[in-house]
């Protein structure tokens, strides 16, 4: 089934922009990237796109649909009704560079500043050795494709620019929380630091992160709240911090 | 090209930041031109609106029954409300928590004393901090939804930073979780004192029981503490185990809480009916 749709897309650059509207066709299976591409061939040749793979793995044409931080490529026609105006923008977080393509930047500084993994000492390059199960529940932050949509929606930024310096975000606090419960890395302190270097204590766990993540990474319940709890251990718990000075434990 | 250009046509008014607030977030001077809090087209407003009356219909509730001071017991049950019992001003309960640790100065109603810990519980509690940020402080509204508020530091400073302590109430919660527990052992006895009966009454004291205890263990301390912490599974199997066992209930921690949450305040109510004289408690043996 084939109908003609209204669209309304973000055009412009950093100096303004404005909502365009546009008339399109839609067919059956279409996504909204499809539109997007039907939309530069027909009409407006002009329109600047990231995209890449088309099959939601390369974390390319991240946007904004009806409001919603999306991947245009995983975002199906079928989900609208035919009478329905889809509004796509820009990432509303980031600078924007030319119409649907934004300057995340941003999350490469903040990516450098994560220390990477820290071999033991001793253990040699093709020496590491991790059972299964030491490794299974970092291996689920592995699935990230670097999309930024947690980036994006986080509220801490997004209603903040203020706070970009101070804060990673949860993309770059679930690296460091895998490496923090990663068997092998060697590097002390990574809770600690999460919390005084790399903003942790302003995520306040509203869970749009993991709402929005394409990969349905439980990014909350299983990174962001863990390194949180770690992070309570080592400095705010006297407890812990009392059972670490009589009993030393590696866990 | 059937391109129709209106520039910024849906600058409504109330979606407009508010005015003092400096132009910041989604409205900075690099980020797209769009003068909206948001574009989302869905009911964003419902789970917020939800939770708030949720929430508020609860505070409500409790608070009466907590400042009320009587009706909360009718031999063999105990409201969830008065237990442990640490005022003089309790009345005997045969085998029951009381301990009137606080005596007859105490003022107010025996509930207030207890009730701080499973309020402290939930207040810093994982689930329900996100859902009263959203409902209560707009922190965010909803997801990609532009929050009202001109700054930010969420909980890294006093009093939000307090939020850390959540692992202390749980500790105090298991303790009340056993407490009730043990009422619910009680509540398998008649009006005589007589074990190997039970009524409504015990039923939904069992069902309460039942909901909190799954509802404490799966909550994210409990989890980290079981077994989250660790950084070798493999070397500690029987926690390994345990982690996961709780994870299965940590999935549905939101669902528990509300459960839970009801129930308290239903087992509570269920209580006050009996203990006023206007249901009597249908006995099944």
């Amino acid at each position: 089934m084939s109908y003609q749709a209204r669209f309304r897309v973000w055009r412009g650059d950093e100096a303004g922009g404005e909502l365009t509207d546009y008339e399109v066709e839609v067919n059956e299976g279409e996504v909204v990237l499809d539109i997007v591409h039907r939309l530069q061939a027909t009409q407006t040749p002009d329109l600047a796109v990231r995209w890449n793979c088309k099959a939601g793995k390369c974390g390319s044409c991240s946007a904004e649909v009806n409001g919603r931080p999306r991947l245009m490529c995983m975002t199906r026609m079928s989900t609208f009704s035919p009478e329905e105006t889809v509004t796509i923008t820009p990432m509303r977080t980031f600078p924007v560079i030319k119409d649907l393509v934004t300057d995340v930047s941003f999350n490469y500084e903040k990516a450098r500043e994560i220390p990477s993994f820290q071999p033991p000492e001793g253990v040699a390059a093709g020496e590491y050795r991790m059972a299964q199960e030491d490794v299974q529940r970092s291996q689920e932050f592995r699935k990230c494709i670097e999309c930024f949509l947690c980036q994006n929606t986080c509220h801490v930024v997004r209603d903040h620019e203020e706070n970009k310096a101070a804060f990673a975000g949860p993309r770059f606090l679930m690296r460091q929380a895998e490496l923090e419960m990663h068997p092998l890395d060697a590097r002390k302190r990574r809770a600690e630091e999460a919390q005084e270097e790399h903003g942790l204590g302003y995520c306040n766990i509203t869970k749009c992160c993991t709402e929005v993540c394409p990969e349905h990474i439980h990014i909350t319940d299983n990174a962001l709240i863990p390194l949180k709890e770690r992070a309570v251990d080592r400095k705010y718990d006297p407890l812990v911090w009392l059972g670490s000075k009589i009993r030393r434990r590696t866990g | 090209m059937s391109a129709d250009t209106e520039t910024n046509r849906q600058s409504d008014s109330s979606t407009l930041p508010p005015q003092r607030r400096p132009p910041g977030g989604v409205f900075s001077p690099r980020r797209a031109a769009l003068t909206v809090r948001h574009l989302r087209t869905d009911r964003w407003w419902l789970p917020p609106a939800a939770t708030a009356a949720g929430l508020l219909a609860f505070i409500v509730y409790a608070t009466w029954r907590a400042f009320a001071g009587s009706h909360y017991y009718s031999e063999p049950y105990i409201s969830p409300f008065y237990s442990p019992c640490l005022a003089s001003s309790c009345p005997a309960m045969p085998g029951g928590a009381r301990w009137p640790i606080f005596g007859s100065w105490w003022p107010l109603s025996p509930a207030v004393i207890i009730l701080i810990v499973p309020l402290g519980f939930r207040m810093t509690c994982y689930y329900y901090r996100k859902a009263y940020y959203r409902a209560f402080w707009s922190s965010p509204p909803a997801c990609a939804v532009a929050e009202p508020h001109a700054t930010y530091s969420g909980e890294t400073r006093f009093p939000l930073i307090l939020q850390n302590v959540h692992r202390y109430f749980l500790y105090l919660s298991t303790i009340v979780a056993v407490i009730l527990t043990w009422d619910l052992v009680l509540a398998f006895r008649d009006k005589h004192g007589s074990w190997g009966h039970a009524g409504l009454g015990t039923l939904v004291l069992l069902v309460n029981a039942g909901l909190l205890w799954t509802y404490t263990l799966s909550c994210h301390s409990c989890r980290h503490i079981v077994g989250g912490r660790l950084r070798h599974f493999s070397k500690h199997p029987v926690r390994y185990k345990l982690w996961g066992w709780i994870g299965v209930l940590n999935n549905r921690h939101m669902l528990l809480a509300w459960t839970s949450l009801f129930m308290v305040g239903f087992a509570d109510f269920y209580i006050y009916l009996v203990s006023s004289g206007a249901f009597a408690d249908p006995r099944f043996f």
